[in-house]
């Protein structure tokens, strides 16, 4: 659907975006995650054509970006950032006005603006003027202007940045419900975002793509260790380290925390190949600690996102 | 053209919705009212050479007044980054925003028809003189529409945008109004440079193809800065 070669955008000297290639199939929805100034805003402009890439390029279905801007417009609804509207306008007016450009005529309008205004919950606020929208309902707009032509690919730069809890798992249904059908490409820096509503995750850093992979395969395969924690009573923690350290897998003891006269909490790092959780309750066994906590780290994504985007 | 068209509808909507339209044309009815007839009488001469006279000047303000929020507000805001990812080339978006100016011009003209026409009555009045004036007027407004325009795209502070468009629309005014400051050698093209003159030569009821290709090249350099002012920001 959309195929990414070797895309770099410079600011002047700044590198922004380096030599990044991806290739977005049809139906997928996927998110471009990274920290601030990762370059993810750029790429998406690019690919909206609103940035022209300093070299690399664009193709999306059979155009070329260089050569059909126009056509690849058409297939494509974007929402940027916070969603800068005209704010002087009336809702409908609006929406009205970006149908026209978008070359639906009179009656397709009003079918498709009832259309929207149903998936995006715009009912009661058709008459009002744009900047006296909330921040949530600003980004609905944004969203139906998005949609406006019902596009095959849809790309939107932070849907949820300043939305409160409720209106973030709304907008979220929204686009879940979007991307059943449509190709849809998100930026965020919420991970909990991505986990909730993308297929696949690709995370940039510097203006390079440092993974790209399916949330689940991403898990599994990220880091090489596993942690496990344990909170005992009763022991000290020379004893515990000399006691665990005969077990084969474990690689290092460390102290996290100890309350005086209270409990002593440990973490474990493991080699990820063995399950070693029986061994090491056998072991606690045969001596006088007390255990009280016991549980394994599961790799979250914001553990993966921290490693692959530390700065060294 | 459909999407000009569509986009030159929107901006005069915004124009004739906000109070900005009334504010600028009744203040631009005032001062050419004012400064018109308070001399009119002292002639007693059934021409309108004293209004077509002032134009220019009253021009230089106003019209960096009208078109200094094209650009700049919808960089300001970030809309246009909305505008330009929709369906649009860039050639429908500045032409739809020029034609939006030059109508706003055309429509703060249209109630200054009325003093031809009350001179009508009161003395024998020229026409070919006035019909000329109107034509030179619209070119000039599109001249300064297209400066305004190129001044817009190249900040998102609206206030600099107006003070460079104005400083630009003046020095076109008045520049043939100063050549003793410059070597006689470059006289003869500063004095073609200047707005004034080439209008001036129209309203008399002159219509010159040097005049108006004068006007042309100038709202053609206008928006074709304006065209490599935004290229060079994406």
């Amino acid at each position: 659907m959309i195929h990414v070669e070797n895309l770099t955008k410079y600011y002047n000297e700044f590198c922004a975006v380096d030599r990044i290639s991806v290739d977005i199939h049809k139906g997928e929805v996927l998110g471009l995650l990274g920290p601030n100034g990762a370059g993810k805003t750029t790429t998406l402009r690019m690919l909206t054509g609103y940035f022209m890439p300093t070299s690399g390029t664009i193709r999306v279905k059979d155009y070329l970006l260089d050569e059909n801007l126009l056509e690849i417009k058409k297939l494509i609804g974007y929402l940027p950032e916070s969603a800068p509207l005209y704010h002087n306008m009336l809702v409908f007016d609006y929406l009205d006005y970006v149908a026209g450009i978008r070359g639906l005529d009179k009656d397709q309008r009003a079918f498709r603006i009832r259309q929207l205004v149903d998936l995006c919950g715009l009912g009661e606020i058709m008459h009002r003027s744009i900047n006296e929208l909330s921040k949530g309902l600003n980004q609905r707009v944004g969203l139906a202007h998005a949609m406006m032509t019902d596009p095959e690919i849809l790309i939107l730069d932070e849907p949820t940045s300043g939305l409160d809890p409720n209106q973030i798992v709304e907008i979220r249904e929204i686009i879940r419900k979007i991307g059943e059908e449509k190709t849809v490409i998100l930026s965020t820096h919420i991970l909990s975002e991505v986990e909730a509503t993308c297929d696949r995750v690709v995370i940039l850093n510097n203006g390079k793509i440092v993974a790209d992979d399916h949330v689940e395969n991403l898990k599994q395969t990220a880091g090489q260790k596993h942690f496990i924690h344990l909170e005992l009573l009763n022991a000290d923690f020379q004893k515990v380290c000399h006691g665990l350290n005969g077990i084969q897998g474990i690689e290092n003891t460390e102290q996290i925390d100890e309350t005086p006269g209270g409990s002593l909490k440990v973490r474990l790092a493991c080699e990820s190949a063995v399950d070693l959780r029986e061994t090491i309750y056998q072991t606690i066994k045969q001596t006088s600690w007390v255990l009280i906590g016991f549980h394994q780290e599961t790799k979250t994504l914001e553990n993966i996102f921290r490693e692959l985007t530390k700065e060294d | 053209m459909h999407q000009a068209i569509r986009i030159c509808n929107k901006e005069l909507k915004d124009y004739f919705i906000s109070p900005i339209a009334y504010i600028v044309i009744s203040i631009f009815l005032l001062v050419t009212g004012w400064f018109f007839f308070t001399t009119f009488f002292y002639y007693n001469q059934a021409d309108l050479r004293n209004f077509f006279g002032l134009l220019p000047i009253t021009f230089a303000f106003l019209i960096p007044a009208v078109t200094m929020r094209l650009f700049s507000e919808e960089m300001n805001v970030g809309s246009y980054e909305l505008l330009i990812t929709l369906p649009v080339t860039f050639k429908d978006v500045l032409l739809g925003k020029f034609l939006a100016g030059v109508l706003f011009v055309a429509a703060a003209l249209l109630p200054t028809l009325a003093y031809p026409i009350c001179i009508a009555f009161m003395g024998q009045l020229d026409w070919g003189p006035v019909a000329g004036g109107y034509l030179g007027a619209l070119l000039l407004g599109a001249a300064f529409v297209a400066v305004g325009l190129f001044s817009s795209s190249l900040t998102r502070n609206q206030i600099i945008a107006f003070v460079v468009g104005m400083a630009i629309c003046f020095s076109l005014t008045l520049i043939d109004k100063m050549l003793f400051f410059f070597p006689n050698s470059l006289l003869g093209v500063i004095g073609y440079l200047g707005a004034d003159f080439h209008f001036q030569n129209i309203a008399k009821g002159i219509v010159d193809s040097r005049d108006i290709l004068y006007f042309l090249s100038v709202v053609f350099i206008g928006l074709y800065g304006t065209h490599l002012v935004m290229q060079e920001k994406s």
